[in-house]
């Protein structure tokens, strides 16, 4: 298995140093290993030469999503991008995320996103599960492609990319109005399930603020586990909204979500 | 600088899978609960678990039942196990899964759309509730959401450093808020311990950075046993290679679907360590062998095991196996569906844990509970794949009622102005503390550490090697208050953060070396060179470590804890083994 992988060997990393009022980029040269990841780089730059620099990391396994930066630009996981997948003739750059404030170098305040999850009704089961349908002796019955629909979603490590790269809260900081393409997806997850009975397209179009988004894709290029966000999720829930909010479609009754309760109110918001 | 201060009837700390059910189900009880959690809620090391969750629900086999999923248990913990845990985790799992998916947790389904069940080693029947393989995160994400819809107030990367106790009893703690650097205290009417393991006392784990028994220290100073802690477990594939990869886990749920072992000389190896049941073996058996066939020269260039499932058909594996997938095409540049991995064993669980009454997880020192991973008494010497998820469920849930019971009767508590403040001098002391000149360096400790663990109490231990450990050890903590920050700047600062942690990775390190030098026999989890059968005496007891005051730490064997009516069911294990 190693004949294919690169020796390791001397590199630069340029780090982003600073905190709200101001940063620059740092560099730092080391000796790599074979098959190291950017995370490897930054934790021994961490032991040897900075201790004081400040990075978020918990499983290293590319399965909690804690260590969201920007290498070389682009939004990525630090542990699972090696560093002989990167171009070997310039500095490797790491930064934080753009889209939220910045604590301390690559360290970012991503708890927005906690309270926008807080806004959203969680899975509440249907009033008229039925014996035999969807249940059996209490159980629930749920078929494999349902599954395999909504397991898509639930994949996602909520390492916050999709929202970083995402330029309705990049450039636009329009936190206070759209959920964000994590959202899209957890609200796709719950809609998809079979045995779920709230109706959260009002939501979805209103304070979610589907409508902003112009399928750039960039939220499904960034995804570390591959998930297929705009096309997905987002695509077919905006389809479903403006189904729901067609005028004439409501006067006949005829909305998808027909049956679905309503969620209670939601308090405001969630400014970043 | 003005103290944070909250109260709280019932305070959880931890938020992995036993943190956030134990908090859920607190504050179900009605008690006014907080959940304290080292990193961001959602990252705690369940999300890791792969495999699945064992629960006798017999939608796959209908002849299971709890009594054989409590017989698998204790034979997979060679009997040392608490036998009422044991029983209470195989009765309740059922119910804590389907109350799982009734809170919207999505599970792979039977051709009857039911849960389905895969196979693990050690279970009788295929019992692991499952999602693909990564049945951690769903559960996780699953009482993440169903936490923030309870009304329990989440107190994220914050730290604790110290329970504080008013006389006997348990009545808050202290700690700081990782960044902004700023101190924060809690009083609580109980306090849950959900603080995990400790697998980080290796250099090779499958374990989160936050896996450094917090939950241990703090027990043990505030008066709590604990038991069975010479039991760690090396899950028998872990990725060898490449280096910084080294320990990720590789799951169990690979053997389960079919992935079959062998040494470099393509031997399939298992047939020589447990025929029976080959790759399906309990995890300390698989470990073992692996060890030994890398140590007598079989092992692969990497120096571990091959593992393959190139066998079977790729679209299936892929399905099956996703994540396992992912990580060796992207991490080792490896394709399993036509290659085999290479595995070697990783520290990956703590048998072992605080010593807390079955049926509510509290501790002998009033107002402290502990569940999960932190707990200690379910697993016994060798915990089976898929029996922590429900472990984590079930007496998750049992300390969280039990916690709020005591919160109820009990009337409000105050935090003593003077343990505070020594709690207070403690953390600032890794800051700012004086003796510049003899300044231990935290990530070099933890580097020494790693050798010392690595070299003395791994798999394989004996009198020479765990009697060198424990003076290293004693020495290691004797400097360890001379452990200072590298830097003193306060706002996320990693090796402040370090600091008791290592310190804290110290006392669990002594904790195992010394239970293991007391324990004379092989049995599970532990194997002793120079003792290498079960002794009778030991097969009777559990080792019980407490401290008193200032005192060290004290280890005495305490009878295992049995029932007299699972007794039948014990014996006829034992004599259906025994024919066999």
């Amino acid at each position: 298995m190693s004949e294919t992988m690169a020796a390791g060997g001397p590199r630069t990393l340029q780090i982003w140093r600073g905190d709200l009022t101001s940063g620059e980029l740092v560099d730092y040269e080391l000796e790599t290993e074979p098959g190291m990841v950017v995370l490897d780089a930054v934790l021994e730059i961490q032991r040897s030469q900075a201790p004081d620099l400040a990075v978020r990391w918990n499983c290293k396994a590319a399965k909690c999503g804690s260590c969201s930066a920007e290498i070389n630009g682009t939004p990525r996981l630090m542990c699972k991008t090696r560093l002989d997948h990167l171009p070997a003739d310039e500095p490797i750059r790491v930064e934080p995320m753009k889209a939220f404030p910045v604590i301390r170098d690559l360290v970012t305040d991503v708890s927005w996103n906690y309270r926008v999850n807080e806004q959203i009704t969680p899975f509440t089961p249907r009033d008229d599960l039925k014996e035999g349908v969807d249940l059996k002796n209490g159980d629930y019955l749920i078929d494999q492609a349902d599954t395999d629909r909504m397991s898509e979603f639930r994949k996602c490590i909520e390492c916050f990319l999709c929202q970083d790269v995402c330029h309705i809260l990049r450039d636009h900081h329009m936190h206070n109005r759209y959920y964000g393409p994590r959202f899209m997806v957890r609200m796709a997850s719950l809609d998809m399930h079979p045995l779920d009975g709230v109706d959260r397209l009002d939501q979805i179009a209103d304070e979610g603020g589907i409508g902003l988004c112009n399928i750039t894709k960039c939220c499904t290029e960034v995804c570390p586990e591959g998930i297929h966000i705009t096309d997905n999720a987002i695509i077919p829930m905006k389809e479903r909204v403006v189904d729901t909010h067609d005028p004439l479609l409501k006067v006949l009754g005829r909305t998808p979500n027909k049956g679905r309760r309503k969620p209670p109110p939601r308090s405001e918001d969630p400014e970043l | 600088m003005t103290l944070e201060h909250h109260d709280y009837d019932v305070l959880v700390l931890g938020s992995g899978g036993s943190g956030l059910r134990a908090a859920i189900a607190a504050a179900e009880a009605g008690a006014r609960t907080a959940l304290v959690c080292k990193s961001l809620l959602g990252k705690a090391h369940t999300v890791m678990a792969e495999g699945g969750l064992a629960a006798a629900l017999g939608n796959v086999v209908p002849a299971d039942s709890w009594s054989i999923h409590f017989q698998d248990t204790l034979f997979g913990g060679k009997y040392l196990n608490n036998w009422r845990m044991a029983e209470l985790h195989a009765k309740e799992a059922p119910d804590r899964v389907r109350e799982l998916e009734h809170w919207g947790a999505v599970f792979d389904r039977t051709p009857e759309r039911l849960m389905s069940q895969r196979a693990f080693g050690g279970h009788t029947y295929r019992r692991l509730v499952h999602i693909g393989d990564r049945t951690g995160l769903e559960m996780i994400r699953t009482l993440q959401d169903k936490t923030v819809h309870s009304n329990v107030e989440v107190f994220m990367e914050t730290t604790i450093t110290t329970l504080i106790k008013d006389g006997e009893r348990v009545v808050g703690c202290f700690g700081y808020r990782r960044a902004s650097g700023e101190q924060i205290s809690f009083s609580a009417k109980a306090l849950v311990l959900a603080t995990g393991g400790s697998g980080r006392i290796h250099k090779i784990t499958s374990n989160s950075q936050d896996c450094t028994g917090d939950g241990y220290v703090l027990a043990l100073a505030a008066g709590a046993e604990l038991v069975d802690m010479e039991f760690v477990q090396f899950h028998p594939t872990g990725m060898v290679y490449p280096p910084g990869v080294a320990g990720l886990l590789v799951t169990e749920a690979v053997r389960g679907e079919g992935g079959i072992l062998r040494n470099k000389d393509g031997e399939r190896f298992m047939e020589r360590y447990d025929p029976k049941r080959m790759e399906l073996s309990t995890r300390d058996v698989v470990a073992r062998a692996i060890y030994t066939e890398v140590k007598e020269g079989r092992g692969t260039p990497h120096g571990g095991a091959y593992l393959d499932v190139s066998h079977l058909d790729s679209d299936y594996v892929r399905r099956r196996l996703p994540s396992m997938y992912d990580q060796f095409l992207e991490l080792a540049g490896v394709d399993i569906t036509k290659e085999p991995m290479q595995v070697g064993p990783t520290c990956h669980y703590f048998m072992g844990g605080i010593k807390v009454d079955p049926d509510t997880g509290e501790t002998r020192v009033p107002g402290l509970f502990a569940t999960g991973e932190a707990s200690g008494g379910m697993n016994g010497a060798n915990r089976l794949g898929g029996n922590s998820l429900g472990d984590l469920l079930v007496f998750g849930r049992r300390a969280g009622i039990g916690a709020a019971e005591t919160a109820n009767r009990t009337d409000a508590v105050s935090l003593p102005v003077g343990e505070v403040a020594a709690a207070e001098a403690q953390v600032d002391h890794y800051l700012n503390g004086d003796e510049r000149d003899q300044i231990e360096n935290p990530f070099q400790m933890h580097k020494d550490l790693h050798k010392v663990m690595g070299d003395g109490v791994g798999i394989f231990r004996d009198r020479e090697g765990l009697t060198d450990a424990i003076t290293k050890l004693e020495s290691l903590e004797g400097r360890a208050d001379n452990l200072r920050a590298p830097s003193n700047r306060i706002d996320y600062n990693p090796g402040w953060q370090l600091c008791p942690e290592v310190k804290n990775m110290l006392t669990v390190s002594l904790m195992v070396a010394r239970a293991a030098l007391l324990r004379e026999e092989s049995r599970g989890g532990h194997s002793r060179l120079d003792h290498p059968a079960y002794s009778d005496y030991w097969g009777e007891h559990n080792i019980v470590i407490h401290s008193d005051g200032d005192k060290d730490m004290s280890l005495t064997p305490a009878p295992v804890v049995k029932r007299d009516e699972l007794e039948e069911l014990v014996e006829a294990r034992k004599e259906s083994e025994k024919a066999s």
